[in-house]
């Protein structure tokens, strides 16, 4: 590979190992770098993961970022917003998602920032993020990691829930990944603390804390691996061919 | 039997206060032709129950809303609502904010006749912080398991758009998702639908069109010809979303009265001329996701 890797890649590489092991389920990734990366977890390690179109069929292959050519869309089943309810409910999805704000909990918010009875923003509104937390696995990629999102008491409106409740989710609350654009971290520390699993290129354990609103445990500072050749090859050549991810960091 | 009324009869069996449910998803087959006649009324104080696109924004805008019955608002490729902000912003308006699956949840016990049905979702969150009005029930079976009761969503009226009907409330929604307008109408006292077209019962397609077929004819109150009725939302296969249009509704929340002039308060006909005409709708290509 001639070009040099970039961030946005290293962030899908390490965003697509949350559908890692995970089976035939529904992966689900909204947003950009969420969405290729479940493509590219297809295309790597788990081809028999289900993946929408973007709106209602089950297609074979993971669609591309931008216009394609539809009609080339091999159909495989239906998923309609219906049917999308009834599979989180029974558990066997993986979405990878973007809150607004997450906490030490791991508690999510879409809906609203300030006072909830006049929002200072009001955002979308919790959407589907009370069942999908409490039914099935997620994962996270924030962006912008800062300490406006990875804030320092609990989020406004809790969306998703957190780890201090687990116990309510029948052992089905767990938030696999969180991948930003300084490092991969997830809630295995210990009591369900946010850890540090790997920072990404250039980045360095002090910036990690200075952006984190509440206390990441630092049991590593290794790199976060780079993407290989064949992800590379996915990314480039079948996931995002247009390079519409060059747009999330200004690459 | 003739179910085929006006906009006028719509709007005289609806009344202030009463909880109106509407059928879509985001910016995806609304009865905006509807709700712009509701605007235009001296209807008020109204409870709206949606999977939130401009229907709701709009009806901010005109102050019909009391209090929103809501899982999220959005425009899809537009992901905010700048209408909807503006009301939650200023706190003109109540809400109810729930799961998108809990509002399913509420419209189901409505269309079973059930006063709730238990579910997980919810547990956890500060969707039961802020509805008070949510209780809890506990399993009677060996795990006593503490659930939510979500109560049931019944409707006054439903408001659907489809993409054909025939007199008697045939309805068929021939896009590939029929979201959840099946459990507005059976949640409903009264469902209104307007539809692209209005045919006759023979050509409905027979049995490769009643797979379209939704939900029955009993269910269906009246039915309103609206061809391009779901502009600017999408109507799938028909038409796609008018993200030019829907660009412009969305900055108008800074200045409502220009947009209002240029498009509102009048005839479903010429609404349609003022946005650029039929013809031009129906050449809006499908979104791609």
């Amino acid at each position: 590979m001639s070009e040099s890797i970039t961030l946005s890649e290293i962030c899908i590489s390490a965003s697509s190992k949350a559908w890692e092991g995970e089976g035939e389920i529904l992966a689900t990734g909204i947003g950009l770098i969420p969405r290729i990366a479940a493509g590219l977890a297809k295309l790597t390690h788990n081809p028999d993961l289900m993946m929408t179109d973007g709106e209602t069929y089950l297609i074979s292959q993971p669609a591309p970022m931008g216009k394609r050519d539809i009609s080339h869309d091999l159909v495989e089943g239906y998923m309609s917003y219906s049917r999308v309810f009834e599979n989180l409910w029974g558990g066997k999805r993986h979405a990878m998602v973007t809150p607004t704000q997450i906490d030490s909990f791991g508690q999510t918010n879409i809906s609203a920032i300030g006072d909830y009875n006049s929002p200072k923003v009001q955002l979308l509104g919790v959407r589907g993020f009370p069942g999908n937390f409490i039914n099935h696995k997620n994962s996270i990629f924030i962006p912008n990691h800062s300490v406006k999102t990875f804030v320092s008491s609990a989020v406004d409106m809790v969306s998703g829930m957190g780890y201090q409740n687990k116990d309510l989710s029948n052992g089905k609350f767990e938030i696999k990944l969180v991948v930003t654009n300084l490092g991969v971290f997830d809630f295995n520390g210990k009591d369900d603390s946010f850890q540090l699993l790997s920072l990404h290129p250039g980045v360095s354990v002090d910036e990690v804390i200075e952006n984190t609103g509440f206390d990441v445990i630092i049991n590593s500072d290794k790199a976060t691996p780079m993407p290989t050749d064949k992800e590379l090859a996915c990314i480039r050549e079948i996931l995002d061919p247009q390079g519409i991810r060059n747009s999330i960091f200004g690459e | 039997m003739d179910k085929i009324i006006s906009y006028k009869d719509v709007i005289d069996q609806l009344s202030d206060g009463m909880t109106i449910g509407v059928g879509g998803w985001g910016a995806r087959r609304k009865p905006m032709s509807l709700i712009r006649e509701i605007c235009q009324s001296d209807i008020k104080d109204l409870t709206v129950v949606s999977y939130g696109g401009p229907d709701v924004g709009l009806l901010c805008a005109h102050k019909k809303v009391k209090k929103l019955i809501f899982g999220f608002v959005s425009l899809d490729m537009i992901p905010l609502e700048s209408h909807f902000r503006q009301a939650r912003q200023k706190n003109e308006i109540e809400v109810m904010e729930l799961d998108e699956g809990m509002v399913q949840w509420g419209l189901r016990a409505a269309a079973m006749n059930l006063p709730f049905l238990p579910t997980r979702v919810g547990l956890g969150t500060d969707v039961l912080t802020h509805n008070s009005e949510l209780e809890y029930v506990t399993s009677p079976y060996s795990d006593a398991e503490k659930l939510v009761a979500m109560p049931a969503l019944k409707l006054d009226v439903a408001l659907i758009h489809v993409n054909k009907s025939d007199e008697k409330g045939n309805t068929q929604i021939i896009g590939p998702d029929p979201f959840f307008d099946e459990l507005f109408a059976r949640a409903a006292s009264k469902t209104f639908v307007s539809s692209e077209e209005v045919v006759s019962t023979q050509d409905l397609g027979g049995k490769d069109g009643a797979i379209f077929n939704r939900f029955e004819r009993s269910l269906v109150t009246g039915v309103l010809h609206a061809p391009c009725g779901a502009h600017p939302t999408s109507c799938a296969p028909n038409y796609g979303f008018d993200i030019k249009h829907l660009k412009e509704y969305s900055e108008a929340a800074k200045s409502f009265d220009e947009y209002s002039t240029k498009y509102l308060n009048r005839t479903h006909q010429d609404y349609l001329d003022a946005v650029g005409g039929s013809d031009a709708i129906l050449k809006i290509p499908l979104p791609q996701f």
